[in-house]
């Protein structure tokens, strides 16, 4: 317990209750095969998840658990939901939005009984029942080489764009190093930069607010501080020479060995870079993590949120064992410890690789679910305007634009992504 | 036409087959709907239900998951054109459609010149060819490195003394569709060429010596000789070119992702459909494209036509 933050038991716990079972356990021991679909073909092909299922059989001899990985999980698995044939238990794909959970998922169990139990567990409910448990969750913030920060001169933490800018430049001065890496070319790495949101407000509502206004790209709001950092960053040359060639699985040793000094990811992406310096013979403890350089009243915070969610197909023919395993991989499976990510349950270990954020007191915001009647009107919005706010167009957009390589100019883009907001906002909420 | 049979191949008097036993009427009239089985099964199933289903998909209001799908007519194809935004695209096109030039143009020289007896002339068709093979996600990974800053086409530049041409090949627009461009040439010249090849090889030996005795130049012979025998093939690589540069997708959309003003109509389409979950209009889309390729071969068919081939006059 000494080393979860002070600020996750603040907003993640509502309270440190005692913990009721997680999940009732059917009195007959559950049996039969179950299929499991992943997107992690990583811990499929590692072994990680083969270890997972043989511990999990030491309590559930009789269920056989299968694995089906997929490589671009979100879009085959969204596909093969219009047939009942979509695996035991999945992890719930983005574009499933809150109203529809109840058509392809099995209830779990209500608000009440697991918000006390688990953390994130508002992001796939509906009418205050849960569909989904997390598998774990993340954190937003930077991945830094501290090694390229320190040479660069730069010993304390920005707390504003400036400050962040400022050390950038200090990073392209003083070493060989390339200050942030965007992995431009790799599109998803892009969508990073969303997860912050939330960092510039401190509001817990930062996203249900979106639904209610014109401009989230108006001056001063969380969008327009986020992508104005992308852009001024680019245009003062302070990423890569060539966006469109970058490589996600060579950016992990570049980090690693010391040639970039800062990446924008999520915490899930720590313990991969410091594998990587640890692989090319760097240390591990060369890795940091900072939080987006931006402070409300003195503190730094982090917008955090669930990974996937796993979720039991509401057509599965053995839904006891598929609960077993779910409530088993939460509870017990030590996944998210494995990957130093937030952990699932409210009373979990906090990572190590998140001890920066501790001695700087960073807090983790979580986002509120939608009230009641708007639930999907941010995601419903988005789409209609096809911005994309978690697909990495709008910001490859901005990186063209800072490069000068479209000639567009910042305050155009702003324009057309608010333009585009209002419209889609009329016709969704028709507000 | 020739109206008396073919020497050396006996015609089956028809009296013979009414004078067979049914079963075995019925097995011979069978046996070429057993072999076409497999092929229009998979064609039935992988092409024209998936278009037909398309068409359905175009009428609707689906985000690609919900169950309530409200049908609403022609409304998709409607918006698709009242938004002239989306065929900007096609502009794209143009560099595919310029590379698709060189590439049938480099495919035929090299096929008439491998066509001759050069030496190691396998190897070379081998070499040829071989990129075809290549899976496009293996080629979107070889020229990332080979089009990097400092990369494989920077260092060659570089090692020839002209490191004053060094770009960045993907970055600047304009100048990345060139590059993507090109690897499709390089990708796809295998297979022109290897129809060519085909075509050339299956003109009669004798008609070439004869030009050639008559004193007809390497060059001669391809105008007069080679190129109308295989002017049918040439006519069908035309075609293919034009509709693969109208439909480019798969080199753009792994190298770029569309990004950087590389963006093309398939790729607009399938970001409409799977990304901001507008499968109807994505479907809407993928229709008025086909219906696009189908008018442009259409007028193609018209100037080219594949009038019988004779050269022997």
């Amino acid at each position: 317990m000494s080393r979860r933050l002070t600020a996750i038991t603040g907003i993640l716990a509502a309270s440190a209750l005692t913990l009721a079972p997680a999940l009732a356990v059917a009195q007959d021991a559950p049996s039969g095969t179950i299929t499991v679909l992943t997107h992690r073909t990583d811990r499929i092909e590692d072994g990680t998840l083969a270890r997972y299922v043989a511990a999990f059989n030491e309590v559930y001899p009789d269920i056989t658990v299968q694995f089906e990985g997929l490589t671009d999980y979100a879009n085959e698995v969204a596909i093969r939901m219009n047939t009942p044939e979509y695996g035991d238990v999945l992890m719930i794909p983005p574009s499933v939005r809150a109203d529809q959970l109840s058509t392809f998922f099995e209830p779990l169990g209500t608000l009440d009984e697991l918000a006390p139990v688990y953390n994130f567990i508002t992001e796939k409910a509906f009418d205050g029942v849960v569909y989904g448990i997390p598998t774990a969750g993340n954190a937003s913030g930077f991945v830094v080489n501290t090694k390229v920060w320190e040479a660069a001169g730069v010993t304390s933490v920005p707390t504003t764009p400036e400050e962040f800018l400022a050390a950038l430049q200090a990073i392209k001065d003083q070493t060989d190093a390339i200050p942030l890496y965007t992995n431009y070319a790799d599109g998803w790495p892009m969508t990073q930069w969303e997860a912050y949101r939330g960092s510039i407000s401190g509001s817990p509502d930062e996203v249900n607010d979106l639904a209610h206004i014109d401009d989230p790209w108006g001056e001063g709001r969380d969008h327009y501080v986020i992508d104005r950092l992308i852009f001024d960053a680019v245009a003062a040359g302070l990423v890569e020479a060539d966006p469109t060639t970058t490589a996600w699985e060579p950016s992990k040793d570049l980090i690693g060995t010391g040639q970039v000094g800062a990446m924008a990811l999520g915490g899930w992406a720590i313990t991969q870079m410091q594998a990587a310096a640890a692989n090319a013979g760097a240390s591990a403890d060369d890795i940091g993590y900072i939080p987006f350089p931006y402070q409300v009243d003195g503190a730094y915070y982090s917008g955090a949120g669930g990974d996937y969610h796993m979720g039991i197909n509401i057509h599965s023919g053995n839904k006891d064992a598929a609960r077993a395993w779910v409530t088993w991989f939460a509870d017990e499976s030590g996944f998210a410890a494995d990957e130093q990510q937030i952990p699932p349950r409210v009373d979990g270990e906090f990572p190590a690789a998140l001890a920066p954020f501790q001695e700087l007191g960073v807090r983790l915001l979580l986002q509120n679910p939608a009230p009641a009647g708007e639930e999907g009107w941010v995601d419903q919005i988005d789409a209609q305007a096809e911005i994309g706010l978690w697909q990495p167009q709008y910001r490859q957009r901005i990186v063209d634009a800072a490069r000068g390589a479209s000639g567009e100019t910042l305050e155009a883009i702003f324009t057309d992504l608010n333009t585009r907001w209002a419209a889609a906002r009329a016709e969704v909420t028709g507000q | 036409m020739r109206s008396e049979p073919v020497q050396g191949v006996t015609p089956v008097p028809a009296a013979h087959a009414v004078g067979m036993p049914l079963s075995m009427r019925l097995r011979r009239a069978a046996v070429p709907w057993a072999y076409l089985a497999i092929p229009v099964t998979l064609l039935l199933v992988f092409t024209y239900v998936p278009i037909g289903a398309m068409f359905s998909f175009s009428t609707l209001e689906w985000d690609g998951l919900s169950r309530d799908r409200p049908f609403i007519g022609l409304d998709n194809y409607t918006e698709v054109f009242r938004r002239p935004e989306l065929f900007g695209v096609f502009a794209t096109s143009l560099f595919y459609l310029a590379g698709a030039f060189i590439q049938l143009g480099l495919a035929l020289y090299l096929a008439v010149l491998l066509s001759y007896n050069v030496r190691f002339r396998n190897v070379f068709k081998g070499i040829i060819f071989f990129p075809y093979l290549i899976n496009g996600v293996a080629i979107g990974f070889i020229f990332l490195y080979v089009f990097q800053p400092d990369g494989v086409l920077d260092t060659l530049l570089a090692g020839f003394g002209l490191e004053d041409h060094q770009r960045h090949w993907l970055g600047e627009r304009g100048l990345n569709n060139a590059s993507l461009a090109s690897v499709s040439v390089w990708r796809y010249m295998g297979l022109n060429f290897v129809l060519f090849l085909g075509a050339i090889q299956s003109i009669p030996h004798e008609i070439l010596e004869a030009a050639s005795i008559d004193g007809a130049s390497r060059w001669q012979q391809l105008r007069h000789v080679i190129a109308p025998g295989i002017k049918p093939v040439i006519g069908l690589s035309f075609i293919l070119a034009i509709q693969g540069s109208l439909a480019v997708f798969d080199i753009p959309y792994i190298m770029t992702g569309g990004s950087n003003g590389s963006s093309t109509f398939v790729i607009q389409t399938v970001d409409i459909a799977f990304k901001f979950h507008k499968v109807g209009l994505g479907s809407a889309m993928a229709v008025t494209l086909l219906l696009i390729i189908l008018v442009v071969t259409g007028i193609q068919r018209r100037i080219i036509r594949d009038d019988p081939v004779d050269i022997s006059q």
